[in-house]
């Protein structure tokens, strides 16, 4: 190599980090927040109501003056419910436009997508839907259910008070209903139910044939046993399977349904009037009374300019996690990823439901579990719900395999997949 | 004769239970001896149960107001299932919310009173859970069972074989012999075999197993198989537990074969939604040999007009589909003579050109309704006649809009096939597919007749996009899920043969069905594929392939 080459190249290194120097200098006058979030395809349904109320979010902690003395500024970009893409706008909303925290994804199969690219670059992600568990990483905050805090509970629930004795597992073919299923087979059969009580199926994103499905759940469900449908079938497939289960007149009376994926959003595609009785797990429904609830319904349909507009338990999800990372940082005084992550936490902030959401070591959060029955005007009614917030659990304790892992971000162990028995960390490996 | 002797038995041992079941009955109970103060000191009380937060203190109330021989009970039961009964946050009063009113107005449900204009803040719902609801099913059908109306009487009936108790069958004699209507007495029938099965009398629950023997009710399957199973292993001395094997496999074999008849059916209807999308296609690519990509948008453009037409008349939900097929028709029609005069007629004969040029239409013409609509899926409603399911009997059943959509797509095959062998416009189509120079020299307007072609062809994909708005979400994406399904279909059929494309459709509608049970409805789907791409290695012309002088055009 001679000479000049080597000039060159020094210059050129030089000029690259200047640029850098100064792309940061600008975008240090606001403190920028990714949202990551399908604005199309078979995701969107669900979606874009998270990018709306990330929207409404960061406005009014502008007008609340910002954070740490900057302004917050909101990056949307649009992954299209192509699960790669999520992975590529990652890196974008990272590298190019130097986020301070990025938050979303919905599917667990777009999380798993992220979640190198989230590790490699030392990014924050906070995830606010329900998953399967089975994961914890450094750079991602939970702040849906895991499946301790709704699946189970909400098996409990059919197995005790509406004695449910054969159980229906139908989901959408990917990772989140593939998990929870595994898990709840596992709950079930501890719990003594037969294996030929147990009928699982999967359909693929996007399904509208359902009819052969359904009427098989009919058959399956007139065994004089009382049967019920665990749901975990993701996205736009949900309208043509409830549409169905109407048209073939399976009511909730006769086989109830549990859906731990559908909320308001979902049915206010719907006419619920044959519906009326499912249920569905969460942690939050719109028609809690709560003084919070009724201010932030009133502000989001106020930011929507839609009366009618809905809100559902992601969104709640969303609004926990952006005060906790709001408070976070304040209690930091930065925004940098590891001074944030460390400040999280055991932070405490108010949720919708009347309660508080607490961080984890695990870095989930507690929640309340609520069950509540699908009424004739789109909303749910609370049949049930639990005395105290439940924990999350990152590693499911039903399954054989995952009983001894925890997730403790703390020192001494500071791992998201630490064996207590073998006292090894099998760091970022989940398997 | 059989039933007589039933009747006769029954009312004869249970006289007394008779009595109480019949006491709640408004029409049947009115001799009873209560007196008119205590009844409604009696059914203030019990309603008052209804103001409990806890589910199981207001399922006591429920059945304590069953007891009282009070008119209003039914309509409050109604009232409770539909979520229309509300108590007033000041004063407890119980009222009916009407909630279509603008303003809600309401009825005080004591005395009937009108209220106009309420505020619904003022009022708290009665809510009821999936366990009162079923109280309220049984309850309500207890009482409909001496309705005049036959429906209700069917209806309460239906709801309750199976769950028929030893009070309950007294009463099931009883009202059997003044039962009129043949279906209802036939299912009261069942309803008291079923429960026959309970007692003790061998040669009544032989009787009762024959008669069970050819029923499909899952209710009475269940009753004999959990019968059998408490037997056990025990010596069949009286003959009941060969009677009943007997009756089990009878019904076995029976709800086999519906079974089968079933997933046929699943299958046709499968079919038809192929055939219909499969259909323009057939002409477009079939007939015209252009490779159209746009072809699902076109159906999405059809989708989209149902759409448009029920936003525009939504008093009019009924009478939408009929309003949005000959519009669907009409601008998926035009947006194809557009896309044939626009593009494609500068590339006849270079097939990828076409492809990729017709690729980027599909996605200029997704990006339509994501503009000027929205992005996500919108509703379209179902016209109320094509919800609900018919009901053959008890192990089989088909849902209305499958049924449409499967008579829908053979009037439209057959209506093509008459424009194609009947009109002018067939013959000249098919004149210029198979030799368009001596069409031409003929007299033929060949630029002309292939515009129209494409029009036609992309109007059949719109009025499919109207069936396909009633059974899967509408969206921009719509076309792109059926695009692979629809060219399948012509390829597999045999190109340019439409008899070969409607026996194409229905198979792999049919097949697909019948896989799915075993595989799974996403393993059927790779196996059908994995099927077509082997079957197009053996015949590449597909399975009906054109012969003689038409092959070489």
């Amino acid at each position: 190599m001679n000479n000049s080459v080597l000039r060159n190249v020094k210059l050129w290194s030089t000029a690259i980090a200047l640029g850098v120097i100064l792309q940061a200098a600008q975008a240090a006058d606001t403190i920028k927040v990714g949202i990551l979030h399908s604005l199309s395809g078979t995701m969107a349904i669900s979606e874009t109501t998270l990018k709306d109320t990330m929207l409404m979010l960061i406005d009014e902690q502008n007008k609340k003056g910002g954070l740490l003395g900057k302004k917050l500024e909101a990056v949307v970009v649009d992954p299209a419910s192509n699960w790669p893409l999520f992975a590529e706008k990652t890196r974008e909303l990272i590298q190019k436009d130097h986020v301070a925290a990025i938050f979303g994804c919905w599917t667990s199969v777009s999380r798993k997508s992220v979640l190198p690219v989230i590790e490699e670059l030392n990014g924050l992600l906070f995830y606010p839907v329900q998953y399967e568990g089975e994961e914890s990483s450094k750079n991602v905050f939970y702040t849906g259910a895991a499946p301790n805090q709704q699946a189970i509970p909400a098996v409990d629930y059919l197995m005790k008070d509406l004695k449910v004795k054969r159980w229906v597992l139908a989901g959408t073919d990917y990772v989140y209903p593939r998990t929870t299923n595994k898990i709840l087979e596992a709950y079930l059969i501890a719990k003594g139910v037969k294996k030929e009580d147990i009928m699982i199926n999967y359909t693929p994103f996007g399904h509208s044939d359902w009819q052969s499905i359904v009427a098989d759940i009919k058959k399956f469900g007139s065994a004089g046993k009382k049967t019920a449908v665990v749901s975990t079938i993701n996205g736009d497939a949900n309208v043509p399977f409830y549409k169905e289960l109407g048209n073939q007149g399976i009511s909730a009376s006769k086989i109830p349904v549990v859906a731990f994926s559908v909320g308001e959003e979902e049915l206010s595609g719907i006419d619920t009037k044959p519906l009326v009785g499912h249920l569905a797990a969460w942690n939050y429904f719109m028609s809690v009374k709560d003084k919070g609830n009724s201010a932030f319904i009133k502000e989001w349909q106020a930011y929507t300019k839609n009366p009618k507009r809905v809100s559902n338990d992601p969104m709640e999800a969303h609004y926990i996690g952006f005060n906790l990372w709001v408070k976070a940082v304040e209690k930091a005084k930065s925004i940098e990823t590891d001074k944030v992550a460390a400040a999280m936490i055991g932070l405490e902030v108010p949720n919708l439901t009347g309660g508080t959401a607490k961080v984890l070591k695990n870095h989930h959060i507690t929640k309340p579990v609520l069950i509540g029955e699908i009424q004739g005007n789109g909303q749910f009614e609370v049949v049930w719900k639990t005395k105290a917030e439940v924990p999350g659990d990152a590693w499911s304790k039903f399954l054989p395999e995952d009983k001894n892992i925890v997730a403790d971000w703390t020192a001494p162990i500071n791992c998201g997949n630490y064996n207590t028995k073998t006292k090894k960390c099998s760091g970022q490996n989940y398997k | 004769m059989r039933i007589l002797w039933y009747t006769r038995r029954h009312a004869m041992l249970s006289c007394l239970a008779w009595l109480f079941a019949c006491l709640p009955s408004p029409g049947l109970g009115q001799d009873t001896t209560a007196k008119p103060a205590d009844n409604a000191a009696a059914f203030t009380q019990a309603l008052a149960g209804l103001k409990a937060d806890d589910f199981d203190q207001k399922e006591t109330a429920l059945r304590q107001l069953v007891q009282v021989n009070d008119p209003r009970v039914l309509e409050i039961f109604k009232a409770l299932q539909d979520a229309r009964l509300y108590i007033a946050t000041q004063s407890g009063e119980f009222i009916y919310l009407n909630e279509d009113t603008d303003p809600p107005s309401g009825m005080k449900v004591l005395n009937g009173d009108k209220l106009a204009d309420i505020d619904p803040a003022a009022y708290d719902k009665v809510s009821v859970n999936n366990q009162l609801r079923t109280t309220l099913k049984e309850l309500i059908a207890g009482l409909n069972l001496h309705s005049p109306d036959r429906a209700l009487r069917l209806a309460a009936v239906n709801e309750l074989v199976g769950d028929v108790t030893p009070e309950k069958l007294a009463l099931f004699n009883q009202l059997l012999t003044q039962e009129k209507d043949p279906e209802i007495a036939e299912v009261m029938q069942v309803a008291i075999a079923i429960a026959d099965l309970d007692g003790t009398d061998s040669q009544a629950k032989i009787q009762a197993l024959q008669r069970l023997s050819d029923s499909l009710r899952p209710e009475a399957y269940n009753r004999i198989k959990s019968l059998l199973a408490e037997s056990g292993t025990q010596p069949d001395s009286s003959g009941v537990i060969a009677a009943a094997t007997k009756a089990l496999n009878n019904i076995d074999s029976r709800r086999e074969r519906y079974r089968f008849i079933e997933t046929t059916i699943f299958g046709l209807s499968l079919g038809s939604i192929l055939l219909l999308i499969a259909i323009g296609l057939s002409i477009t690519f079939g007939v015209m040999g252009v490779i159209n990509m746009a072809h699902g948008e076109l159906m999405m453009l059809g989708a989209y007009t149902t759409y448009l037409v029920q936003a525009a008349l939504p008093n009019a939900i009924d009478y939408s589909l009929f309003i949005a097929i000959p519009l669907a028709f009409l601008i998926s029609g035009l947006v194809g003579v557009a896309i044939e005069r626009g593009v494609i007629r500068f590339l006849y004969g270079r097939p990828l050109e076409t492809l990729l040029a017709t690729f980027g239409i599909s996605l200029i013409l997704q990006q339509i309704p994501r503009t000027f609509i929205s992005a996500q899926n919108v509703t379209v409603q179902n016209p109320s006649w094509l919800s609900g399911s018919w009901a053959i009997n008890p192990a089989l059943s088909i849902t209305y809009n499958r049924l449409f959509i499967f008579g829908f797509a053979i009037v439209v095959f057959f209506g093509l096939l008459a424009i194609m062998k009947k009109t002018s416009l067939g013959l000249q189509v098919r004149a210029v597919s198979q030799n368009r120079a001596m069409a031409k020299a003929m007299g033929v307007r060949t630029e002309w007749v292939d515009a129209l072609t494409f029009g036609l062809g992309s109007g059949i994909a719109g009025i499919a996009g109207v069936a396909l708005s009633q059974i899967t979400n509408v969206g921009p994406n719509l076309g792109q899920g059926y695009i692979v399904d629809s060219f399948m279909v012509v390829v597999f059929g045999g190109v340019g043969n439409v008899w070969g494309m409607l026996v194409g459709s229905l198979s792999l509608g049919t097949v697909s069905k019948y896989l799915e049970p075993w595989s799974g409805a996403v393993l059927a789907k790779i196996f059908i594929l994995i099927f077509i791409i082997l079957f197009i290695q053996k015949r590449p012309r597909g399975l009906f392939p054109q012969k003689g002088r038409a092959a070489e055009a």
